[in-house]
């Protein structure tokens, strides 16, 4: 697959302020692609450059291989939902979504029939005639979607488009624009802070701190394999452990200070293993507790229980380990028969060197 | 490439410049030509083009400029105190008191005077306060007085009930927009911890309205101190003040120069009393920091 | 809640004294008396007939209405610059800038007077026109309009407009299709408004009016008459009448538009 939008070292000053610092990115064709960061990182300005809104300080950007240097907004072949929805008040539901249509030459027969596709795409077929301002949040949001994709636009731009939600209404749309999207096959860039969503909708996710991107990846790479201490502790909960790389040759061996020593795999080690001290990494989800009675399987170290979340489906317990700096969080699923364990209970904790990832310090 | 194409802080810029160059050309300029023509001297109907300081040295040692400009800080002194007193009990009832629904109603009813003829309602006070007027004809055939009151029309009580009139709009405004923006809950948290109402009121909501306050004295203040019509029409024969002065000087006497170094005289003592204000308003705020 | 009763007890009487002048205006308008007085003397329309054949006052009407409609353009027009300019990015000295366009209502109307009619008359040495009182208007008028028009401005998402130009329009055509649309109310609001203080307004007009007085000028000059006092009544009745429909229809606006662009309405015209 080709790349359909290239960025190549885009910088973006805002006076005194280095907003972007020097991005290089490819987006495939039909990709649904994520800028993952906490407010700040850039992601909204590279977004906004990507649609005409900015221009780049320095650095080009090519989309379907033309050059967008001095294309402005109304002439690229991009559409954007704001986080704002930004739906023109004064106009009715219909008017809204054949906004863009203005100069299509098409007859209006035929416009006002895209105009009823599109809203039937969006699930709001027969809304036409309603008055914007009416609209509930959600709605707006079909509204916006509509609008933008009426257009058949290369690339649809997603700028915050759930954040505005309630919690219920945003899984729904979730799955509803990961739906969409297939269905048009148009390439998606949404931009957003949150990084469960970005981990459900994504192909792929770049996430960025401070005006770089710090890991470019699918959603199971970036989860397992994040690259940093940064984006470990960004996605996802997880464990920090101090300790050294003892050979970095052939074989990858550590030694983790209180659980012990092992040998992991180099892709374990997404920023690469010098030998030396460092952190490692491992989730909740990979460490596990025995159960009085159970037969512990694999490498225990014994720990005494530190702090208990209940969850109902889970159990979050804490537990510290001598040697380990930290308590180590581990989430427990609560089966049948497993008893929730009370704060100071002795327990095992099974732990396993393959769930380990090296971070770069 | 237009000026349309350009970055959002040139066409800021570009849209800001003309209301700015119309300012600059009808403001700042002409008062610049008035601070030019207040050191020359009138000759007849000549105008000589020295430069001299006798203009001002007139106003400072004649004594009727020094009465007329106090008795101008008098009159806007008291006009305004009065009116922002009489006016934050309206703006605070129309705050707390009225439903939020019918707030905008409540305003737009106030401010319907404020649109009416100016000239108008200054004849109509003199109406009202006048020998045979409203309050004098109800006076007597209510039986409370034997003769009209000759005490409430061309004097100083009349003036300052004109202009209070005039200017109230003004001062129920700012302090209404002040007490809008108190959080409810901080006077929930007052009493929360213990103070009754009165208290809360005194600790609270007044010293948070402070800024609505002073912004109330300077705007009442401001267009009262040049107010000539008000002083020439209700104020009698001993009633007239600096802007009255100013306005015989260029339209009657014709001694532009002299009307010129008194209304810089007269903007002077604006700037200084706001500017004393100013500094009291910033101390009170940095002691409370 | 007796505190809550005093004070709306206060506000009651406060509106009185502030509504108690115009009530005045209508009742003496109507008197068939040539002496502003009580008792009254029965109704008349007497005073209504005479300010229709009274042609100075035609002519002082005539030139009022020019200059109001006049400056309500172009006080309009420069408001909206400025108020549109003020929702706009920032740039070094956009404040002082903005704040210094706001100073003529911090002026004295005295002061404004004098510095204009020195200009006129000994820097250019230009006769006293409509002209000049035009000017003078549109000065004062334009912070009044700006205030007006913050308020349709800032209301307004910026990313409305944006959004218009990512489906294809151009930044004037979005402007035209997005922005002017929704600020209407607030433009019309202006308009209305600036004209009303033209109409009002004496001191500026008293310094700089030319020949032909304007409306207010001409009033202040029957006042030496006594017995045209009742003529001022029934002018004045006009006026506030003219002065309440035109401050309706601009809150009608201002309010339609603040519904238009989904916002609670709060607060009046200032």
């Amino acid at each position: 697959m080709t790349a359909l939008i290239e960025l190549k070292g885009i910088h973006k000053h805002y006076g005194d302020y280095h907003a972007l610092r020097g991005i290089d990115l490819e987006i495939r064709k039909g990709e649904f692609f994520s800028l993952l960061g906490p407010s700040g990182c850039g992601k909204t300005t590279l977004l906004r450059t990507i649609a005409g809104f900015e221009a780049p300080s320095q650095g080009t950007l090519r989309i379907d291989g033309r050059d967008m240097q001095g294309v402005p907004a109304n002439l690229r072949p991009t559409n954007m939902v704001f986080q704002s929805y930004a739906i023109f008040p004064h106009l009715s539901v219909a008017q809204n979504v054949a906004f863009g249509l203005r100069r299509d030459p098409r007859p209006r027969e035929q416009k006002a029939r895209a105009v009823a596709d599109a809203l039937e795409m969006v699930g709001l077929g027969g809304y036409g005639g309603r008055a914007a301002h009416a609209l509930s949040g959600g709605q707006r949001q079909r509204v916006a979607l509509a609008r933008a994709l009426i257009l058949q636009p290369k690339v649809l731009l997603l700028d915050e488009p759930l954040s505005a939600l309630d919690k219920k209404m945003r899984e729904t749309m979730q799955v509803e624009l990961i739906k969409l999207q297939r269905n048009v096959g148009i390439t998606f860039i949404l931009v957003t802070h949150d990084q469960e969503e970005a981990l459900i909708m994504s192909d792929r996710i770049a996430v960025m701190f401070e005006g770089e991107i710090a890991q470019m990846a699918d959603p199971e790479t970036l989860y397992r394999r994040p690259n940093s201490r940064r984006v470990a502790s960004f996605i996802g909960k997880m464990n920090f452990l101090e300790g050294r790389v003892d050979e970095a040759g052939e074989r990858i061996l550590v030694d983790v200070a209180g659980l012990g020593r092992g040998e992991v795999s180099p892709e374990q080690a997404p920023a690469g293993a010098t030998p030396g001290p460092t952190t490692f990494g491992v989730r909740p989800e990979t460490l596990s507790i025995v159960y009085p009675g159970e037969e512990p399987q694999g490498r225990v170290a014994p720990g005494i229980v530190d702090e208990v979340v209940y969850y109902g489906d889970m159990t979050y317990y804490d537990v510290r380990i001598e040697g380990v700096a930290e308590p180590l969080t581990i989430s427990m699923k609560n089966l049948m028969g497993r008893p929730v364990l009370d704060v100071g209970t002795p327990v095992g904790v099974i732990w396993d060197e393959k769930s380990l990832v090296v971070l770069s310090r | 490439m237009g000026i349309l194409d350009a970055s959002p802080r040139v066409r800021a810029a570009a849209l800001t410049a003309p209301p700015f160059l119309y300012t600059l050309l009808l403001l700042a300029f002409p008062l610049g030509a008035v601070i030019l023509i207040s050191f020359m001297t009138q000759q007849g109907v000549a105008l000589d083009t020295t430069f001299t300081t006798a203009n001002y040295q007139r106003i400072a040692t004649e004594p009727i400029f020094g009465a007329l400009i106090g008795r101008s800080l008098l009159v806007a002194s008291l006009v305004t105190l009065v009116t922002v007193v009489l006016a934050y009990p309206v703006a605070y009832y129309v705050s707390f008191h009225v439903r939020p629904e019918r707030k905008a109603l409540w305003l737009f009813i106030i401010t319907i005077p404020f649109w009416t003829s100016y000239l108008i309602r200054v004849f109509l006070w003199r109406i009202i306060l006048g020998f045979n007027g409203v309050v004098n004809t109800a006076l007597v055939s209510l039986g409370i007085v034997d003769e009209p009151l000759t005490f409430i029309l061309y004097n100083l009580n009349s003036v300052i009930i004109t202009l209070a009139h005039a200017y109230a709009v003004f001062a129920i405004l700012p302090i209404y927009v002040a007490l809008e923006k108190i959080d409810r809950s901080l006077l929930e948290a007052a009493q929360d911890l213990g103070e009754n109402r009165l208290t809360t009121f005194l600790r609270v909501t007044l010293p948070l309205s402070i800024p609505g306050v002073v912004g109330a004295l300077l705007i009442v203040f401001i267009p009262v101190i040049g107010d000539y019509v008000t002083p020439e029409l209700m104020g009698g024969p001993g009633g007239r003040v600096a802007a009255n002065m100013i306005q015989i000087q260029f339209l009657q006497l014709n001694n532009w120069p002299l009307g010129a170094a008194l209304a810089l005289v007269v903007m002077m003592v604006v700037g200084l009393v706001a500017a004393l204000f100013g500094l009291v308003f910033f101390r009170w705020l940095r002691r409370r920091a | 809640m007796r505190r809550g009763r005093l004070l709306g007890i206060y506000t009651i009487v406060y509106l009185v004294f502030l509504f108690a002048p115009i009530a005045l205006l209508p009742i003496f308008a109507f008197n068939d008396a040539a002496i502003i007085a009580f008792p009254l003397a029965g109704f008349s329309t007497r005073w209504f007939e005479r300010l229709w054949t009274t042609p100075a006052l035609h002519q002082a009407l005539q030139n009022s209405l020019f200059i109001a409609t006049v400056t309500a353009v172009l006080a309009t027009l420069l408001g909206t610059c400025a108020a549109r300019a003020a929702s706009m990015a920032r740039f070094p000295g956009k404040r002082a800038a903005l704040g210094f366009i706001m100073l003529p209502i911090a002026l004295p109307e005295i002061v404004i007077a004098v510095a204009l009619l020195i200009v006129i008359r000994q820097v250019f040495d230009l006769p006293l026109t409509n002209w000049s009182v035009i000017a003078a208007h549109t000065l004062i008028c334009v912070p009044f309009s700006i205030a007006i028009l913050n308020g349709a401005f800032a209301a307004l998402d910026p990313s409305l407009e944006e959004a218009a130009m990512d489906l294809g329009e151009s930044r004037w055509s979005a402007f035209r299709l997005v922005t002017l649309p929704l600020v209407m109310p607030g433009i019309v609001s202006s308009l209305l408004i600036c004209f009303i203080i033209s109409m009002d307004d004496f001191v500026l007009a008293q310094f700089l009016t030319g020949a032909n007085p304007t409306l207010p000028v001409y009033i202040y000059s029957l006042t030496r008459f006594v017995d045209s006092l009742p003529l001022i009544m029934a002018l004045g009745t006009i006026l506030v009448t003219l002065s309440l429909t035109l401050l309706v229809i601009a809150e009608w606006f201002r309010r339609r538009g603040a519904a238009r662009a989904g916002l609670k309405t709060s607060g009046g015209l200032l």
